[in-house]
């Protein structure tokens, strides 16, 4: 709408279609006017009423040459418009120029900020999965990450504190746009809530391509031969996988991590140590557990308590069967699942006391189960 | 110049025998071919290779099996070209020059003047700068996954998080790996530690409406204790570990844990209940 009045495309789609504005998705004008997705903008933004007028194409920006036409525009308008917006426009044969540039920029500011709220709705996060999956964002730079599509999204949801960035769902990480032009579009616009929240919406995307099994084995299996501490902390991949872990299919957490897709630095085929000034530090940011099991906390403190009750039930047992050679308290702690196990048919009405005080995580109900 | 007259007669190839004068000249066409190469688009990852290094055979081993027309190409590269063929010739012999280029960059980049030069670049970010957020504008370094050529295009490589990028441009895209090497970025930083970023920790965190979201989250925290686990496993071999900022704290902690070494036991596992706790906060 800023060039030429008798451009039929809507302030909207013209705004979406600057260069650099790739990323935005339409704001459907039923959305905006909607009174309850506008709340509380009305401080956040200058020129509140004028930049909404210009967003909704209410009022074409005149020049004073285009003022017949903004009549004819005018009592078309007046019928389906409510009064706020007609009270306003009888100022503004006021304007100057210069107020022009300014509402110009606040709509843009409006624009963005109920853009922020718009792609978290419904409609909106249906635009941008379109959007997303004709990889309008682009793809993660990481190469590790093996083109997985990005999403645009905020550090921050207050307007001028940083720029757009684009979120890996791959490696769980934020990266820079490639191109310049995008250093100009404020994050919030995007907002900080949208990025999750789409992968929330849509659990079945399959995020970035899924490792093989065999490529992950033979990481884990070349990291074991040398007895590297990362992988052997990635856990067991024999263990059973859950169908889901914290909400989401372990496929699709963070693919791009793990075993087989951290960089190992190598001079002339040689491994770097860890140890050296110039060594790797970073493999834990782009490690994850082969076992997803490790990540499921509640249920690991839970079974770390259990742990700990079965414990004091050993301790008295021993007082009682007086065994010997049990002072040194390392080794005891990696004895106690054995010994529990064992004890575990011998003294099940002493553990009940025992576990009195059982862990608000147990939901097992284990006094009771013996 | 001494050194290349000096280091010739060592050299058991019949076929260079040159005179003071000679590779002068030499020398200065050289710098005319390379100059060429340098400043064309694309281009802007090599550095600029000596042209001692580039006439002493010695530094060319094994090439003539890598490099078709390896004499025609050689002679390009070092502007003595002057063979009458067609264009359709002249185009192959073109490619294999720049295909030698490439290849005895990756050799003249691990040697000390090398390193020099695309320290200078390095430091000007003529590569680059890092794409991930948390790395603020780390300059990155370019690398190849293979030192066999035509196997992957060439890579970024960011100090600060130790990881691979792709090249914003396309026409960087298409530049071989093998023209910088697997060993490069390494060596450069073992020579100049000094340059060596000091590691930062901090993590993207997926919020939706201002609440952490507990998938990541939970994978973040299994992380930390990875890095936490690394952090003692240098600290116990007495090397720097590189973390920024929280260095300070973490001496004071040290000595905290040198005192009561026998209860590592019950630290170990309070370090895991620690590791839990947040996530239910």
């Amino acid at each position: 709408m800023s060039s030429s009045s008798q451009v039929a495309e809507s302030w909207i789609s013209t705004f979406c279609s600057v260069l650099g504005h790739e990323y935005f998705a339409e704001v459907s004008e039923d959305f905006i006017e909607d009174d309850f997705n506008l709340t509380g903008l009305q401080q956040q933004v200058p020129m509140y009423k004028e930049a909404l007028e210009m967003i909704l194409d209410v009022e074409p920006e005149e020049d004073e040459d285009d003022d017949e036409e903004d009549e004819e525009d005018e009592d078309e308008d007046e019928e389906d418009k409510p009064p706020t917006y007609r009270r306003a426009r009888e100022s503004r044969h006021l304007r100057i120029a210069s107020d022009i540039s300014v509402i110009e920029s606040s709509a843009e500011l409006l624009y963005g900020l109920i853009h922020q709220r718009f792609i978290t709705s419904r409609p909106g996060i249906g635009q941008m999965v379109e959007k997303y999956e004709m990889q309008h964002f682009g793809v993660c730079p990481r190469v590790m990450c093996d083109g997985t599509k990005v999403l645009p999204v905020g550090l921050s949801d207050i307007p001028g504190q940083d720029t757009v960035k684009l979120f890996c769902p791959s490696c769980l990480d934020v990266y820079n746009p490639p191109n310049s032009r995008f250093q100009g579009v404020d994050g919030a616009f995007f907002g900080t809530t949208f990025g999750c929240l789409f992968f929330m919406t849509f659990p079945e995307l399959e995020v970035g391509r899924p490792q093989s099994h065999e490529a992950i084995q033979a990481a884990l299996r070349e990291a074991r031969a040398r007895n590297s501490p990362t992988a052997l902390a990635a856990g067991s991949p024999a263990a059973k996988q859950p169908d889901s872990i914290n909400g989401v299919a372990p496929h699709n957490l963070a693919p791009g991590l793990g075993p087989g897709n951290i960089y190992e630095p190598r001079i002339y085929g040689f491994r770097v140590s860890e140890r050296a000034r110039s060594g790797p530090r970073m493999k834990w940011l782009r490690s994850r557990p082969v076992d997803v099991n490790e990540l499921d906390e509640a249920r690991r403190f839970e079974e770390e308590q259990q742990r700990l009750d079965n414990t004091d039930v050993a301790d008295e047992d021993e007082d009682e069967d007086e065994d010997e050679d049990e002072d040194d308290e390392d080794e005891r702690m990696l004895d106690v699942d054995l010994r529990v196990s064992e004890r575990r048919k011998k003294v099940p009405r002493r553990r009940r006391v025992a576990n009195g005080g059982n862990s608000p995580m147990d939901t097992n109900g284990l006094g009771d189960g013996v | 110049m001494s050194s290349t007259t000096e280091v010739l007669p060592e050299s058991d190839e019949p076929t260079i025998t040159l005179s003071r004068e000679e590779a002068r000249i030499l020398g200065e066409c050289l710098l005319v071919h390379s100059k060429q190469f340098i400043s064309s688009r694309g281009n802007e990852y090599f550095c600029e290779i000596d042209e001692e290094y580039l006439t002493d055979r010695f530094n060319l081993t094994g090439l003539n099996t890598e490099v078709n027309y390896y004499q025609y190409a050689l002679d390009l590269v070092t502007d003595v070209f002057d063979l009458d063929c067609d264009d359709d010739m002249r185009e192959q012999i073109e490619k294999s020059a720049r295909h030698l280029y490439g290849l005895v960059h990756a050799r003249y980049i691990v040697t000390t003047r090398g390193l020099a030069k695309m320290l200078e670049k390095f430091k000007k970010a003529d590569f680059g700068k890092c794409p991930r957020v948390m790395c603020e504008a780390q300059p990155l370094l370019p690398m190849g996954q293979h030192d066999i050529p035509n196997t992957s295009p060439v890579k970024l490589y960011c100090a600060r998080c130790e990881d691979l990028y792709n090249p914003k441009s396309s026409r960087h895209a298409s530049i071989d790996g093998a023209y910088f090497g697997t060993s490069f970025h390494n060596i450069l930083f073992q020579v100049y530690p000094a340059l060596i970023p000091s590691k930062s920790s901090r993590h993207y965190e997926p919020r939706v409406f201002g609440f952490r979201v507990h998938a990541a989250a939970a994978l973040q925290r299994w992380q930390d204790a990875r890095k936490e686990e690394l952090i003692d496993r240098l600290k116990r071999a007495k090397v720097e570990t590189g973390f920024e900022s929280e260095e300070a704290e973490e001496l004071e902690d040290d000595e905290d844990e040198d005192e009561d070494m026998e209860g590592m036991g019950d630290d170990i596992l309070g370090g895991e209940g620690a590791l839990i706790t947040p996530g239910r906060l």
